[in-house]
């Protein structure tokens, strides 16, 4: 991939990058093009500094907080947190004479008909909320205790899953998961596609039919059928679900760059190459694959959102990544398990996955538009 | 026509064959077995049961078995759902996903059709924009994303249609719709492309000089030309549509063919897996060639013989 990439990041002559320069131009006149880059961009950000940044850590679960819905104020609420305190002391035996809140400080003066065990504030801190318990005073008896403890109070900006693990974190990390898979699975099928198509377009003949023959017949196969085969096959393992997508995604590809070769291979240039005696591999390398590269870079933009969204269908199914690892099939998966009561666990994943393969197939159709000419 | 038809059906009978083998010895090749459940057996137990099924014998032997069985029309037992045999299960759950495929093609067709006439008679007017929007949406958003949200919209919060099941006339309505956006929005899209298209076209011009209304223009002539790029769409989609969506079927709870084939894949249920693949298959090849005969009612230019 990286070959090809540099291949023309340097145009060759002022004609290709006058070709280049006026694509781009174009693609900036296109507001819904380059507003989804915009947003491509965020989520791009989002994916690799998102989960780094996120105030929770994806797969820990707090198990106080269970389904709790979005919400800017923190969590436990102001008005909670004396019953929850109350509760973990009526643990403790003690009586509570008073309960304050200071910040995020809790206050607590209580009494016992026995002496207390100054241990008592583990009782606090056992609870997810409370943290840092410590004996302030103690009367001389021992029967009288003030205890201070930092109340700890969460935001869920997304709420909680079913597990009370904090939403936004995990919509972040799947937001990750789902971008890598369509780099990674797309790049798979543009090495694939492009070095057979390539080949078989160079080669023609009998080899060309050959190969072309097996494409067709692959193509033949029901699509999620060949994924799903696939998943089965290898197991449930994320690397390989992204070489298998890509496995099952580089047929389109070949054919493109299959006919855009054949049209090459009779251009004098190439003729040119062979009568100075360069060899196959050689002529493939330098100029048949940088010349198909246009289409080739349509093509891709708009597999990545297919890739994505069969990833995304996959892990719906339960077919692809694992817990604690998510991606955003696997939270609406649970989003529409839990919509009674926690819509919210269903929404934002859907808004996050429909906004990123809008952005997606936006911007692919104005890069298509902005390439190729002839389509105007 | 009759004779064409002939020839292309026994011709589907080598593609059904490869794709049987094929599905046949992915599936036998991939790791596990139907009876590694949670809890293991027996190893007697175990034996019995490969006996019974014949697992016990070579791949090759399965197949040439399997093969013989489905030349006499027997899809064989399902290995997990015990008591059925794939018969059964398909028999039993083939009319409902039918029922709700045929439905959301019929109200797909209907609507696609006048949406993207309508958009291609006032091009780029208000109408023009808000249909091709639609249709973006519809294409872009994936049905399991629609499906849930559906089901909370109507089911959940308005309580106006049921979230799931499969009871009452009314549980059809959300999945059909889940079913029907997407081919809605590819058909509009499609329909007002050729649409466009077929209005600049030379019959269309002369129909115009003849002094024919403007809708008899539209209606017999110009959608008669735009109608065959979404005939060649409908061939596959129908297929899929009519034997069912594995999450259409899971999100609203119906008992249709959709979800055997991925549950009978992660179950190594074989048989299923196969009979699912088999229907699949004849479906498509069914459709292609309803395309292929449609394709020539429509365009006088394609001739069979």
């Amino acid at each position: 991939m990286t070959d090809i990439a540099t291949g023309t990041g340097v145009p060759p002559t002022t004609r290709s990058r006058s070709l280049w320069a006026t694509a781009f131009m174009r693609l900036r006149r296109n507001r819904a093009a380059m507003v989804s880059l915009v947003v491509l961009i965020l989520f791009v950000l989002a994916g690799i500094f998102g989960p780094m940044l996120a105030p929770h850590p994806y797969a820990r679960v707090y198990s106080d907080f269970v389904k709790v819905p979005a919400s800017l104020e923190p969590y436990p609420l102001e008005a909670e947190i004396v019953p929850l305190a109350e509760q973990a002391l009526a643990r403790a035996r003690l009586e509570v004479g008073s309960i304050e809140i200071d910040g995020s400080t809790l206050h607590v003066e209580a009494t016992s008909a026995r002496e207390i065990d100054p241990r008592v504030t583990r009782y606090l801190d056992r609870s997810d909320l409370f943290s840092n318990a410590r004996v302030v005073e103690q009367s001389q008896d021992g029967k009288a205790i003030v205890i201070e403890a930092d109340v700890q109070r969460l935001r869920f900006l997304f709420g909680t899953d079913a597990n009370g693990r904090d939403l936004f974190a995990r919509v972040l990390i799947s937001i990750r998961i789902s971008l890598m898979i369509g780099a990674l699975a797309t790049g798979v099928a543009l090495l694939i596609g492009v070095l057979y198509g390539a080949t078989a377009g160079f080669l023609g003949g009998r080899v060309d039919n050959l190969m072309m023959r097996f494409v067709d017949i692959l193509y033949a196969l029901p699509f999620t059928f060949f994924a799903i085969l696939l998943v089965v096959f290898f197991g449930r393992n994320v690397v390989l679900m992204f070489v298998a997508v890509g496995a099952v995604e580089w047929l389109d590809m070949a054919r493109i760059v299959r006919g855009q070769t054949i049209a090459l291979r009779r251009r004098e240039f190439v003729q040119a190459a062979e009568a100075l005696g360069v060899g196959s591999g050689g002529i493939l390398r330098r100029h048949i694959i940088p010349n198909t590269l246009g289409p080739v870079i349509i093509y891709m933009t708009l597999l990545v959102p297919k890739v994505i969204l069969l990833e995304s269908f996959l892990s719906f199914l339960g077919l692809g990544v694992q817990e604690p690892l998510t991606s955003l099939g696997v939270l609406i998966a649970e989003g529409a398990r839990n919509m009674r009561g926690a819509a919210y666990m269903l929404l934002y994943p859907s808004l996050a996955l429909t906004a990123l393969l809008f952005a997606l197939n936006f911007l692919g159709d104005g890069l298509r538009d902005a390439l190729d000419p002839k389509d105007r | 026509m009759l004779g064409y038809a002939v020839r292309r059906l026994l011709g589907a009978i080598p593609t059904l064959f490869l794709i049987i083998t094929f599905a046949f010895f992915l599936m036998r090749v991939a790791p596990g077995g139907p009876f590694d459940r949670e809890r293991t057996l027996e190893a007697k137990v175990l034996e019995n049961l490969n006996r019974v099924f014949h697992l016990d014998r070579p791949v090759w032997e399965q197949y040439l078995y399997y093969l013989g069985n489905l030349a006499r029309g027997d899809l064989g037992p399902s290995f997990i759902y015990r008591d059925f045999s794939v018969q059964q299960l398909l028999g039993n759950g083939l009319p409902v996903s039918i029922q709700l495929g045929a439905t959301a093609l019929l109200l797909a067709l209907v609507i696609g059709c006048l949406l993207g006439t309508i958009a291609a008679l006032r091009q780029n007017s208000w109408i023009d924009y808000s249909v091709i929007a639609t249709a973006t949406f519809g294409i872009t958003v994936p049905n399991f994303v629609v499906a849930p949200l559906l089901s909370l919209i109507f089911g959940v919060w308005f309580s106006l249609l049921p979230a799931g099941g499969w009871n009452s006339p009314q549980s059809m309505i959300l999945p059909v719709i889940t079913l029907a956006l997407p081919q809605v929005a590819i058909i509009a899209r499609l329909i007002r492309g050729s649409t466009i298209e077929a209005l600049r076209s030379d019959h269309v011009r002369t129909a115009r000089a003849y002094g024919l209304p403007t809708r008899m223009i539209v209606v017999v002539h110009a959608l008669r030309a735009a109608c065959l790029p979404v005939v060649s769409y409908l061939g596959p989609a129908a297929a899929a549509l009519l034997t069912g969506s594995v999450v259409v079927e899971t999100i609203f709870g119906l008992p249709g063919i959709g979800r055997y084939f991925v549950q009978g894949a992660l179950n190594r249920d074989y048989t299923l897996v196969m009979g699912t693949v088999i229907i699949i298959a004849v479906f498509v090849v069914i459709f292609n060639l309803i395309v292929d005969l449609l394709y020539a009612a429509l365009d006088p230019r394609v001739r069979y013989d």
